[in-house]
């Protein structure tokens, strides 16, 4: 180990192998047999319980915990996936502390939750450690329908038209499938290459061809896949980034924090990585969690996100914020960089404090700077490439409630469409409804 | 703090929890340990006539079924009388009455329906310093195939019999402890009067399987592939022995057989309960095995606290303090009218009053779209099943009906007279009022 976390400059072999790997170990180990009986126990089983509702797919989490309390988590798995396919890796990146583990009326009663999110886990990893796919193809209906993204959205929408009888090809820009399950999410959410193995499990319905290395606009067009095909649907999530609008952006070591996140994923030795001594991470979302605990996790010395808002404003939840300060992250509220500082190469950044007037964010007028060998940017992705034909609303493809864009025979979802969040299970579900929907056309 | 001392038909013990006849006073070994732990008396595991000892099986002899959390509920076992020599027995019991005096050391028997059977034992008994023998005519697996325990406790004329021979060749108080395994519990209690019993000990087990293995298609617990039925004993069984308790303790023939209340005891506030209902004190064998000789201090500490706050004096004063309130159906007033309130600070909208209701009951549970419970007085029969499922103690109270306030079900005010089925006008034996 030639290196260490005070090592000055960017460079890898900061910490040991062994480090290394406990460090981007499993974030929630999963629950043993035992384990998983005592949390399903404490499942009230609630009447329309609160926990469906704000599941965005709509899991019957009551059901599928009482099936693991009565010792059928095989039932249970079916359950989860009936509704959402790819309950595997929801189960290990949902944000469950906003959505079903929120609600649960236990938080209600005793602050603490059923232990949703890890009972999904238990039941979903039960059924697909035993290479069960639960679903077979229905009768063929002769149609064929091209998806673009093999990311969540494209993956459920394809799986739901395969099941229902339909041919599918899905078309993905990058060499490997799995789009932000595979690139976008943090290492330790997502161990032991599970992404891939969700793939080829999602896959093994049939009736699926995948085709990679195949960009829209480029390799693919929007006309010739409405001409050869019975149906679209659009999934290619955000591929664009957006810009920090700071004076020194363009100096070397300023970094898109998704490309670093995508790096950490496929790279094959982490030790081999190189990670600055001292890291800013400018965003308040996900991903700038997910890339200042990581860049930690490689062996940064000092690791800061800087958020330009307050704690209240910022979209990772207070459970995302104080995994990234218990891993040793610091968190700046109210600040706002003002320029990267450097010669040619990042050496630091100067923030601006920020405050909120008459519901205007401005600057307080006070500076201060911060040392940085790296700048990540994680402050939001952009729809980049998307076919001129379609209407754009709030800068995504505009759907309606099924899914539909302004151009017939077309649909689109997950995050390049402006539906729900940008989350992934935001994803599944609209493209398993957008799946319903083109099959019901298809059919009538 | 309150003093526990008891006296149970003239045996002193300085708290009314004894160990009820069964594994946990088996031995010497166990009775010491459970009388350092705290216990006020033993009844020692049931002793057989001299002689080879009976087997045990050697395979699993409990089954049990569970709570949330694996929280053992019930408990069922196939075990039998002591398997050790009856000279084994009658030593350590000499022995330990010797270091404890101030315990109760109570000897459950069971020989055979044969005078001379019962004339041998007795005075090898009275030899230890015993304070007492328990006749076990409850014993409902096993011992009973071979005419003893429950087969003996079934017949009224048998248990008559045999508890008169034991006060005939014997000066000790003598318990006679009942099977549930009957229809009218009434009737073995009469018997054991007229035999001269000085108290009847109940209950004993309750026939029971408490599961099927699904893969070998028999009960469990499971011996080389085959079941028999067992003993049911633990929380799950404490409302049949309540009844039945207070069933002897409100029977006129009855009211003044003293009673040693079993079934189920696993807190302070279970002997308290089975007290009020008759008991003058109380056994308790599962909470024990399930937790150890120390839930004792537990009961100890409850009961003295709970006296304390009631200005309870003595265990004695608990004893039948409930027997007047346990009266049949007929006598309960109709009139009396209450409806469920929800507390909306406790309140966490699990919604599992409303699907009871909705689904099984009188569709007398509101819920608005922001998941808010509430009570619709005009269908709420004041059923209790609310009460009931609602996971959140006091969240969900039945509310009396002022007197003179009109009833949004029936339309009728609330009367301040005691109206019951015997005389309501739709009783067609109804007496007439007044």
């Amino acid at each position: 180990m030639p290196n260490s976390i005070a090592t000055n400059g960017v460079v890898a072999e900061r910490l040991d192998q062994q480090t290394l790997a406990d460090n981007f170990t499993d974030l929630h180990p999963p629950l043993d047999d035992h384990e998983a009986l005592v949390a399903a126990d404490r499942c009230y089983f609630c009447h329309d319980a609160p926990c469906i509702t704000a599941c965005p797919t709509d899991i019957d989490i009551p059901l599928f915990i009482r099936q693991i309390a009565t010792g059928t988590p095989d039932a249970s798995a079916k359950t989860i996936f009936s509704q959402n396919i790819m309950g595997g890796m929801c189960a290990r990146v949902c944000p469950t502390e906003t959505l079903c583990e929120e609600v649960c009326v236990r938080e209600t009663a005793e602050g603490k939750p059923v232990e949703i999110g890890r009972l999904q886990r238990y039941a979903t990893d039960t059924l697909m450690g035993k290479g069960i796919h639960p679903f077979v193809r229905a009768k063929s209906t002769g149609k064929k329908v091209a998806v673009v993204g093999a990311g969540p959205a494209g993956l459920s929408c394809a799986h739901r038209l395969a099941m229902l009888g339909n041919d599918v090809v899905i078309f993905d820009a990058r060499a490997k499938a799995g789009g932000l399950n595979e690139f976008g999410i943090a290492s330790y959410k997502s161990v032991d290459g599970f992404a891939q193995n969700e793939l080829n499990w999602l896959l093994s319905i049939g009736g699926i061809e995948l085709k990679t290395g195949q960009s829209l606009g480029s390799d693919i067009t929007l006309d010739g896949l409405s001409n050869n095909y019975d149906a679209v649907f659009l999934g290619m999530g955000l591929a664009g980034v957006n810009a920090l609008r700071a004076d020194g952006e363009d100096k070397d070591n300023v970094l898109d924090a998704v490309s670093f996140i995508a790096d950490l994923r496929q790279a094959s030795d982490l030790s081999k990585l190189s990670i600055g001594r001292r890291i800013v991470v400018i965003g308040g979302g996900m991903t700038a969690v997910d890339a200042a605990v990581q860049a930690k996790l490689l062996g940064a010395e000092e690791v800061t996100i800087a958020y330009r808002r307050g704690k209240d404003r910022m979209s990772a939840s207070v459970y995302e914020q104080d995994l990234a300060t218990s891993k040793g992250v610091r968190i700046l509220y109210n600040v706002q960089p003002e320029r990267i500082l450097g010669n040619g190469a990042a050496v630091g950044v100067e923030f601006a404090y920020m405050q909120t007037k008459d519901g205007k964010l401005i600057s307080t007028g006070e500076t201060f700077e911060l040392r940085a060998d790296q700048v990540f940017k994680a402050i939001g992705q952009t729809l980049n490439g998307a076919p001129d034909a379609l209407e754009i609303e709030h800068g995504k493809i505009a759907v309606d409630e099924f899914g539909r864009t302004s151009q017939s025979g077309v649909w689109a979802g997950g995050d390049c469409a402006n539906g729900g969040e940008d989350l992934t299970v935001t994803a599944v579900a609209e493209g398993r409804d957008a799946a319903m929907d083109i099959h019901a056309s298809l059919t009538a | 703090m309150a003093n526990l001392a008891s006296e149970f038909i003239g045996i002193k013990s300085p708290n009314p929890f004894w160990l009820a006849s069964a594994p946990p006073t088996d031995k010497e070994y166990n009775v010491r340990r459970a009388f350092e732990a705290g216990w006020g008396g033993v009844v020692w595991k049931t002793l057989g006539e001299e002689g080879p000892p009976v087997v045990n099986v050697n395979g699993p002899r409990y089954g049990a079924i569970f709570g949330a959390d694996r929280r053992l509920l019930g408990l069922n076992n196939i075990e039998l009388i002591t398997d050790r020599p009856l000279e084994v027995n009658l030593r350590e019991i000499k022995a330990v009455k010797k270091d404890y005096p101030d315990r109760a050391i109570i000897v459950s028997l069971m020989v055979p329906c044969e005078e001379e059977a019962w004339k041998k034992i007795l005075p090898l008994v009275e030899e230890t310093g015993a304070d007492g023998v328990e006749l076990n005519f409850g014993c409902p697996h096993g011992m009973s195939e071979r005419g003893m325990g429950a087969a003996v406790g079934q017949v009224p004329e048998y248990i008559e019999m045999v508890t008169r021979w034991v006060k005939q060749y014997s000066k000790l108080p003598c318990i006679v402890k009942l099977t549930p395994n009957i229809t009218d519990v009434r009737k073995p209690a009469e018997a054991a009067m007229r035999g001269g019993a000085d108290a009847v000990s109940l209950i004993n087990t309750i026939n029971s399987i408490t599961s099927v293995d699904l893969d070998l298609f028999a009960p469990e617990p499971t011996i080389d592939g085959k079941g028999a039925h067992g003993g049911y004993c633990g929380p799950a069984v404490k409302p049949i022995a309540l009844n039945m308790v207070a069933e002897i303790a409100r029977s006129p023939e009855t009211a003044h057989l003293p009673i040693s209340g079993i079934g189920g005891v696993t807190t302070w506030k279970d002997a308290a309960e089975f007290m009020a209902l008759g008991a003058g004190n109380v056994q308790v064998c599962t909470a024990a095995m399930t937790y150890g000789f120390k839930v004792v201090q537990e009961m100890i500490s409850g009961l003295s606290d709970w006296m304390d706050q009631k200005g309870i004096e003595s265990t004695a004063d608990i004893v039948r303090r409930a027997v007047p309130n346990t009266t049949d159906w007929k006598d309960l007033n109709l009139n009396y009218i209450a409806k469920a309130k929800i507390d909306q600070d406790l309140c966490i909208s699990c919604g599992r009053c409303y699907a009871a209701c909705e689904d099984t009951s009188h569709q007398a549970i509101d819920m608005s779209d922001e998941r808010v419970f509430s009570v619709n007085d005009d269908e709420c029969v004041a059923c209790n099943l609310c009460v009931n499922v609602c996971p959140i103690q006091d969240c969900i109270t039945m509310e009396q009906m002022p007197i003179g306030a009109t009833d949004p079900r029936t339309g009728e005010k609330v009367s301040d007279k005691h109206g019951d089925w015997t005389t309501h006008p739709n009783n067609p034996m109804a007496t007439a009022a007044e």
